[in-house]
């Protein structure tokens, strides 16, 4: 899990283009969206993206990014749920 | 200030129509235009419906009089341009200081889709006619020059709000005395670019899409062009059969809100319909339709809807999306649907939305869902919502001399 | 109704991403027949959260405009409208050729939500948190001018006081490239001395952003009158244009001998040049004659850093060496008048006047 959310940082930062954010800023609890990280509704698309790109896990539906995609950790909770499903 | 400025033609080329009769008699039919793309070429083909016109390059160029190697962008434009002068029954285009406001957001991109696949292979391949047309005011201009129009030419690209801001820039020539006409609306074809685009942004539906419909799932895109023509008063008697009705307001707004996302309560969609009743001296209740611009997107039907109901509560007009039939045509969408609203004043026509089966939760209103003539129509405003906040609202009133 | 031009910014191939007068030094880097511009610390005017979306042309036309708001200190305009021929070329092209290498699979949306014309008008509004009239025009050379000429009718409604408006596009890589098979830059090494004698086919490729705050009030800041504006699409010949330019003046009640500075588009290629030689000889054959790009290069938008570059020399009282093309600066400077064609086929012309 620890791994997995190191590298979902680094990815997450490369596919936003967050410059100047660097991986280990990045709390694994902190919020992604509005006061945390700043992402919006954009960013919640890309990210559906990058689940499919690295993780083959595809979104179909946009309304589940923000459960989803609240923090790192729940992020990462879900890459494994699905893994272990499949 | 300057002369009032009338509504003295328009034409139309859509997925339920190659011109503004065959439009409306879908609509008398409830003869929806969403199913599976026969022209554009791509990976989502079964994923997707759209709505596109029903006629391959080919086939447009010959009416259109055009080669048909040329976007099929301007081969939509110069139909529905031409209709649109043809209705006026003005005659010689020569005989008039002409201007030609095209809206469009594509430009020749169905082309340039071609040429860049051969092009990133070998940056010395692919035919160069295939972009010398890229830009959206080459679509203007190839257009332009088929029907003779040189006094004033231009083009315009606010997203899904274009073409009706072509309506509120001809009509500011006009005011201004720089010319006595003007040809004004948009055109779209559909590409890949932005079928591929609408995709990324999940707002889609698989299925034919429901505007203001609780149960919504997203848009279609569809294609097309229309346009209406714009007449000075003088003009505006010597009209074949009379003017249509005349553009009695129009307004334009940022919601300032999200790239592309309206804000949740429509800030800008509320500030260009109050804009709108402003410069036309009328008040919320004596709107008798609103042509809805009604993706059947979550986010645009309920910011549009909640706006509606600020400014028009208790009184509601009857409201429906022609986007139910036509497609969301993005920058032909203002053009075809201000076409359809200047008829709606002409004929009492009431448009209806198809799909509609549930009233959204936000509002207390639901749109109309069959067509119907003979109506006692004063005043129809069209609605236009795009990309970059940009919220447009157009007001098209009979004339009040009679 | 007088139109004062209030305030300007311009982001360019030279150092002119500041207040203050032209840049003293002048020495824009070409890179074969391409000129890039000079990109300040965008930093200073947007915040590091909304510049990770940003392509060049959106930075570039963000700054322009904070610049020339900040010059007129105007916080809110009262219209934001832009001209751009090309619109987001570099968001285009990113999303295009991922779509074709990627067989329309896995597509993220900010290349495309980008890649709309209007969005360096949208995200002006967006920081500027501005709800007015925002309007965006993309007709090849005529892009600015409809832009500008959409300004001056909203500002004689009289209901607005201070309009922002102005033009941008970006060269890429690709535009270069393609546009380089029509044949439309010079083959042979150019520099920004030599460019305007030059007796060849073909020009320098250029782009740019310039932004103007236009109001109806004669502020403490403003440096010109805009006077008028005109444009003709496709004139048959270089007399019809002599015509229009005659014609024009009159329009505004000036003589030829009046137009202290004539700035003219000339950009090296010999055949669109025969234009402005027609012009200079036959009209203005007395005055000084200023150019400007060999400075910015060529773009269909470049007419407005030809108007940026006619407030500077109205500011200053002054015509820098770089943009003297012929005759001798005149020591007073009243009157400009600004001739410029795209491509042969858009052209037209600002008169500007000092206040």
């Amino acid at each position: 899990m620890e791994k997995l959310m190191a590298a979902l940082k680094a990815q997450i930062i490369e596919q936003l283009n967050l410059q100047e954010v660097k991986p280990e800023e990045i709390g694994d609890d902190q919020p992604l969206f509005k006061d945390g990280l700043g992402l919006d509704s954009i960013d919640a698309l890309e990210l559906i993206v990058l689940l499919q790109q690295n993780y083959n896990i595809r979104i179909a539906n946009p309304e589940q990014g923000p459960e989803i995609f609240r923090s790192v950790r729940t992020i990462a909770e879900f890459i494994t749920a699905h893994q272990n499903k499949n | 200030m300057g002369s009032d400025v009338w509504i003295g033609g328009g034409g139309v080329i859509c997925g339920i129509g190659d011109n503004l009769p065959e439009c409306i008699d879908a609509f008398r039919r409830m003869s929806t235009g969403a199913g599976v793309m026969e022209n554009l070429s791509s990976a989502l083909r079964s994923s997707f419906p759209v709505v596109e016109v029903k006629a391959d390059n080919f086939t447009l160029a010959a009416r259109a009089g055009l080669p048909s190697h040329i976007s099929r962008t301007a081969l939509l434009s110069l139909i529905a341009a031409r209709e649109a002068w043809e209705s006026t029954g003005l005659g010689d285009i020569r005989n008039y200081r002409v201007g030609f406001v095209s809206a469009n957001t594509v430009g020749g991109m169905d082309k340039t889709e071609d040429f860049f696949a051969e092009y990133m292979k070998d940056p010395q391949q692919g035919h160069l006619h295939q972009v010398v047309n890229h830009e959206c005011g080459s679509i203007t201009e190839l257009v332009a020059d088929a029907l003779g129009i040189r006094h004033h030419v231009t083009t315009i690209s606010t997203a899904c709000s274009s073409g009706a801001n072509a309506l509120m820039y001809g009509s500011r020539l006009i005011r201004n005395n720089m010319v006595d006409v003007v040809i004004a609306g948009g055109t779209d074809a559909l590409t890949r670019f932005t079928l591929n685009g609408f995709n990324t942004l999940m707002i889609l539906d698989t299925e034919s899409s429901r505007p203001f419909d609780d149960t919504r799932k997203g848009l279609n895109l569809g294609e097309g062009a229309g346009y209406v023509v714009l007449v000075k008063d003088e003009l505006s008697e010597v009209l074949r059969r009379g003017p249509w009705c005349r553009l009695s307001g129009f307004a334009n707004a940022n919601d300032a809100y999200h790239q592309t996302a309206s804000s949740p309560d429509g800030t800008g969609n509320y500030l260009a319909m109050k804009g709108a009743l402003e410069m036309s001296g009328l008040k919320p209740e004596q709107i008798d339709y609103i042509n809805l611009h009604g993706t059947g997107t979550q986010n645009n039907d309920s910011a549009e809807g909640l706006a509606i109901d600020r400014l028009f509560a208790p009184h509601y007009p009857q409201v429906s999306s022609t986007k139910s039939f036509t497609g969301h045509t993005l920058g032909a969408s203002g053009g075809i649907e201000a076409v359809f609203s200047a008829m709606a004043v002409r004929e009492g026509y009431i448009y209806p939305n198809a799909n509609f089966t549930t009233r959204m939760k936000e509002v207390p209103f639901s749109p109309v869902t069959g067509f119907s003539e003979g109506n006692k129509i004063q005043h129809v405003m069209s609605n236009s919502f795009g990309f970059g906040g940009n919220c447009s609202s157009l007001i098209f009133s009979m004339s009040t001399e009679g | 109704m007088n139109i004062y031009i209030q305030g300007t910014g311009c982001v360019s191939p030279l150092e002119t991403a500041a207040e203050g007068p032209f840049p003293v030094v002048v020495n824009p880097s070409y890179e074969g027949a391409r000129l890039k511009v000079s990109d300040p610390d965008y930093k200073q005017w947007i915040d590091i959260k909304q510049i990770r979306r940003m392509s060049r042309i959106i930075k570039m036309g963000v700054a322009a405009a904070k610049l020339s708001l900040a010059e007129a200190s105007v916080e809110m305009p009262d219209a934001i409208i832009t001209g751009t021929a090309y619109g987001c070329l570099d968001d285009t092209g990113v999303f295009l050729t991922k779509m074709i290498s990627q067989n329309e699979e896995m597509l993220t949306p900010t290349s495309f939500i980008q890649s709309t014309h209007n969005t360096v008008a949208g995200q002006i509004a967006l920081m500027l948190n501005c709800h007015a009239y925002n309007n965006t025009f993309v007709h090849k050379g005529f892009s600015f001018e409809s832009a500008l000429l959409d300004s001056i009718m909203i500002l004689k409604e009289g209901n607005s006081r201070h309009i922002l408006m102005g033009a941008m596009d970006e060269l890429t890589n690709h535009s270069f490239n393609i546009i380089s098979r029509f044949n439309r830059f010079k083959k042979e090494p150019v520099t920004h001395t030599e460019l305007l004698q030059s007796t060849t086919h073909g020009t320098v490729a250029g782009e740019g952003a310039a932004c103007f705050v236009l109001g109806t009030e004669k502020s403490d800041s403003a440096m010109a009158r805009l006077t008028g504006l005109t444009t003709s699409y496709k004139p048959g010949s270089t007399a019809e244009i002599a015509a229009d330019i005659i014609a024009f003046l009159a329009v505004h009640e000036i003589a030829q001998e009046d137009i202290d500075l004539l700035i003219t588009g000339r950009n090296g290629d010999v055949e669109g040049d025969t234009w402005y030689d027609h012009v200079e000889r036959t009209l203005f054959p007395n005055q000084a004659v200023g150019c400007f790009k060999h400075l910015c290069g060529e773009y269909p938008t470049a007419a407005s850093f030809g108007m940026w570059a006619g407030c500077k020399v109205l500011s200053s009282g002054q015509v820098p060496a770089d943009v003297l093309f012929k005759g001798k600066a005149p020591e007073k400077i009243k009157k400009i008048l600004i001739y410029n064609h795209y491509k042969e086929t858009h052209h037209s012309l600002i008169l500007l006047t000092g206040c």
